[in-house]
């Protein structure tokens, strides 16, 4: 009897220190995996921007040269930038459009600011696969639709700057923006 | 491998098993560090020290190729790259810092590893691969480290690159026009700058390979141990895996521990400050010193300051080659058939000797070129020739070495603390009277 | 074979080292070096203490805006500090609008957008501190020909660091009578000024500091000493701007690595009890063991 109870408190003591010994080596292996992730987070973390190039994250730009009908092309996070004033005739193309027929639907309104309806300020990159549209310069093929022509894949740009024709998906992107003066619009 | 009662590898699971039939990867793992390979269960803290080799040198391509994205090897820009990463890149102080003190603590790791091998005689038949392999890695090292730390192009980056490679000029006639070859102009510019990072990236890769090689020749005889006595049967062994393993991971983290106490509370303590002064071709800073894995071999450069029969110069060049060359042919010079320092107390004493004296020629080393360091460094030098090539050799042919025990498993049933203690002095008596 | 080669090559590389030794000693025997000004008169730097010392260090912001005002008043007419920007400025506790007009107070290089003639434009955030002269020929023109050093990197790039720099701002004197005496050639020439802190004792900077130069802004006493210690604090941060995330990221590594470590080790200490089990049926302290050890040790004539 008392031999029996012997081996049976030897077996749970036994059984009991295997589990204890076993949460001591999963506990162990577990933090060196923590730290493995810990590790890791900032070998990944180097890859984005740096303080210098966040520092970067606005630019002024001075409107007060660019005629109605005319455009500029600048540069924001070394994305470029299109700032165009519209003249009243784009405006209307731009206003007679009905919501319906677009792919992205948007208002000239919603992409400008009120009271500078004819400043339609853009990013320069196609939203198809990043190419710069052209339409900026004087002479270059703005499309089908009188924007801006990407001749990469042919995306075509209307007056407001939204895709009507080709295998683009969105508008042009209209960045953050705000006149800190007449003459002066603060990008980003 | 190398071991009858070496677990064979058997896969747990269907796809194992199916992966291990066209290509044995976990196989080879398992054979390698895994339970299939039977390791002297008596090793000491000494041994700790290869995977601790291994540890750093992944520490150092990862670290390495980060920095990789953000510096730039222009000898206009590569100084404020650097900065740029200290200051403006996610964590980039931090991955410089590892990176550079990542260095010093892998070159602190290898040394404790080669001078246990030393002790030990680990380098003695049947592992003179695994050891002539090693001084194959120590040598790649010794030249990544250098042009590492060229990359900086502070002040004591250019000016090492124009010493450590005007030890070239030293060779009559081909010299001169290999060093100019080797940086590419007459002084180190740009053409020596890009060549160096080229270099610097792909060495650890050829390390990395050279160790793959180490390894392969270590697990045909097996590990050495502290009795240096050979693994006779099943009981003298352990599985890799879990036991040392578990001996290298917790080991490994009490080091770590240390390398992270330097790496953030004292980063530049290894460095030199003329390093964070742009290189300036046309000021050398008052007192150049190498990094300080290599100043033992700075002090023996610098020993040789008479021209007897070639110039000093020419001297002190083929000495220092010589001093690490010299390990190559260890596994001859010393022929004594006992391997671990543990019973030969001869070569005990002068291997603690040999000990002390590079660390003499350590200190010698950092000090400026005058007395009484440089007289120091002589008899340091001298010392240091002199033991592994005419002490050693001498040595292994009069010592009489203590007894060895009969079995690894023997030694260790004698108590953990004394497993390096001459086994079976109760029967030695009459050993001794024979 | 080997063997043979190696003793003589060892003996070749050893008895030439005893030449040169033997050599060098009786040169030195015969002219010993002779001791010089440098050697006899350098001083180590003055002790410093700062709020960033220490592995829990952390800058004191104010003095850090004090220093700034020293090298900005001071020290920047002829010292550049081309590796800080004006956005760094935040660091210093002030925020954005002041960083702007700290910018803005300065001058930098331009462009003009119109006709492309170099000019100059009020800073921005983004810029770097502007140089005081425009290369570094200008430089040592400037300066009889002693160009000024970078001071961003300064704490770093000198032995003894801060203290090294605070010793030097307030270490200007008189050459003693005694070091005139012994080396009469080494008078500090025309043009240099006497500092037994800088390396070879004379150096082209003008003392620069003087009391009651700047007026601090916080109402703190602008004397010598105060405004060495608020630049030297400066230094530290330009040179090391990471310093408290150093400082913290290393706590929290250290305390993580060391908790594993313990767990680690007593995990490595499980597994072993069963290598230990299964091989020593009776360890080392087994009283068998014990006797047969001591009795082994005291016939080796081994005490203890």
């Amino acid at each position: 009897m008392a031999t029996l109870e012997e081996t049976n408190a030897a077996l749970v003591e036994a059984d009991h220190s295997l589990r204890r010994r076993d949460f001591i080596n999963i506990a162990a292996v577990s933090f060196a995996g923590v730290g493995a992730v810990a590790v890791a987070l900032p070998l990944v973390n180097q890859m984005s921007p740096s303080a210098d190039v966040l520092a970067l994250a606005s630019t002024e730009v001075d409107i007060s040269k660019i005629a109605p009908g005319q455009a500029i092309k600048t540069s924001w996070r070394k994305q470029p930038v299109f700032v165009r004033n519209l003249t009243p005739k784009e405006i209307q193309d731009a206003k007679a459009v009905s919501l319906g027929e677009l792919r992205d639907p948007q208002s000239l309104a919603d992409r400008t600011k009120p009271g500078k309806e004819n400043w339609l300020i853009t990013l320069g990159v196609c939203t198809h696969l990043g190419c710069v549209p052209l339409g900026v310069g004087d002479g270059e093929n703005r499309g089908d639709y009188g924007g801006y022509f990407c001749p990469c894949h042919g995306s075509h740009y209307d007056t407001a700057a939204r895709i009507r024709k080709g295998p683009a998906p969105t508008n042009l992107v209209v960045p953050e923006y705000n006149f800190t003066s007449d003459t002066v619009v603060t990008i980003g | 491998m190398s071991f009858a009662w070496a677990k064979p590898y058997q896969p747990k699971t269907e796809l194992g098993r199916w992966v291990d039939d066209r290509m044995p990867l976990p196989r080879l793992v398992y054979n390698a560090v895994g339970g299939g390979y039977p390791v002297p269960r008596n090793l000491n803290y000494g041994w700790n020290f290869g995977v601790l080799s291994g540890i750093f040198l992944t520490i150092q391509i990862v670290t390495g190729i980060v920095l990789a994205m953000h510096y730039y090897a222009s000898a206009d820009g590569a100084f404020n790259s650097i900065e740029h990463i200290m200051r403006d890149v996610n964590a980039g102080w931090m991955l410089r810092y590892a990176h550079a003190n990542g260095a010093s603590f892998f070159f602190i790791v290898v040394y404790i590893h080669i001078f246990r091998g030393l002790y030990y005689g680990s380098y003695k038949a049947p592992r003179e691969l695994v050891w002539m392999l090693g001084l194959v890695i120590y040598l790649l090292m010794m030249a990544t480290a250098f042009m590492g730390y060229v990359l900086p192009w502070g002040q004591m980056s250019y000016w090492g690159a124009q010493v450590i490679t005007g030890f070239f000029s030293a060779f009559p006639v081909v010299g001169e026009p290999i060093r100019v070859w080797l940086l590419g102009g007459y002084a180190p510019d740009q053409a020596a700058l890009t060549r160096f990072f080229s270099l610097h990236y792909l060495l650890p890769f050829v390390i990395a390979g050279v160790v793959i090689l180490h390894i392969w020749s270590l697990h045909i005889p097996g590990s050495n141990n502290p009795t240096g006595v050979d693994v006779k049967t099943e009981k003298d062994t352990l599985p890799f895996h879990p036991f040392y393993t578990a001996k290298d991971g917790w080991f490994a983290g009490a080091f770590l521990t240390l390398y992270a106490a330097v790496l953030f509370f004292a980063p530049n303590a290894l460095g030199h400050p003329d390093n964070y002064i742009p290189a300036n071709p046309l000021a050398t800073p008052a007192h150049i010193v190498p990094e300080w894995y290599f100043w033992p071999f700075y002090a023996i450069l610098r020993a040789f300051t008479v021209d007897f029969i070639l110039p000093a110069k020419l001297w002190g060049v083929v000495a220092m080659f010589a001093s690490i060359l010299l390990l190559f042919f260890l596994p001859w010079l010393d022929r004594s058939p006992v391997r671990s320092g543990a019973y030969r107390p001869v070569f005990k004493r002068f291997f603690w000797l040999l000990m002390v004296d590079i660390a003499i020629l350590g200190f010698c080393g950092v000090m400026p070129a005058e007395q009484p360091y440089v007289a120091i460094s002589q008899i340091a030098a001298a010392y240091y020739f002199a033991h592994f090539l005419i002490i050693l050799p001498l040595v292994s042919k009069f010592e009489r070495p203590l007894p060895l025990p009969n079995s690894i498993s023997e030694s260790v049933l004698h108590g953990e603390k004394e497993e390096s203690a001459p086994y079976g002095l109760d029967k030695s008596a009459p050993a001794a009277a024979q | 074979m080997v063997r043979i080669i190696a003793f003589f090559v060892g003996l070749g590389f050893a008895g030439v080292l005893l030449i040169s030794l033997v050599v060098n000693l009786v040169a030195y025997v015969q002219s010993p070096t002779e001791p010089t000004a440098e050697h006899e008169f350098h001083r180590e730097p003055k002790e410093l203490h700062l709020a960033s010392d220490g592995p829990l260090g952390k800058f004191d912001r104010q003095q850090l805006q004090r220093g700034y005002q020293v090298y900005k008043e001071v020290c920047a007419a002829c010292h550049s500090m081309n590796l800080v920007s004006f956005r760094d400025l935040a660091a210093l506790g002030y925020n954005e609008a002041e960083v702007k007009a700290e910018a803005a107070s300065r001058e930098v290089p331009g462009i003009n957008p119109d006709t492309g003639e170099v000019t100059t434009r009020k800073a921005l955030p983004t810029d770097r501190f502007p140089s005081p002269y425009a290369n570094e020929t200008a430089a040592r023109a400037a300066n009889n020909n002693a160009l000024p050093p970078d001071l961003s990197l300064m704490t770093k790039a000198r032995e003894g660091g801060a203290a090294y720099v605070y010793s030097l701002l307030t270490g200007y004197q008189n050459q003693p009578a005694k070091l005139l005496k012994e080396f009469p050639a080494a008078k500090t020439p025309q043009g240099l000024h006497y500092n037994p802190y800088f390396a070879n004792l004379n150096i082209a900077m003008a003392p620069p500091l003087s009391d009651g130069q700047v007026t601090y802004a916080d109402g703190t006493q602008a004397t010598r000493d105060q405004m060495a210690k608020d630049v030297s604090a400066f230094l530290v941060w330009t040179a090391e701007p990471k310093l408290e995330n150093r400082h913290r990221y290393g706590m929290a590594v250290l305390i993580f690595l060391i908790i594993a470590t313990i767990l680690g080790y007593f995990s490595y200490r499980n597994i072993w009890a069963e290598a230990k089990r299964q091989v020593a049926p009776k360890g080392p302290l087994d009283p068998e063991n014990k006797a047969k050890r001591n009795h082994a040790k005291g016939e080796a004539g081994i005490v203890g």
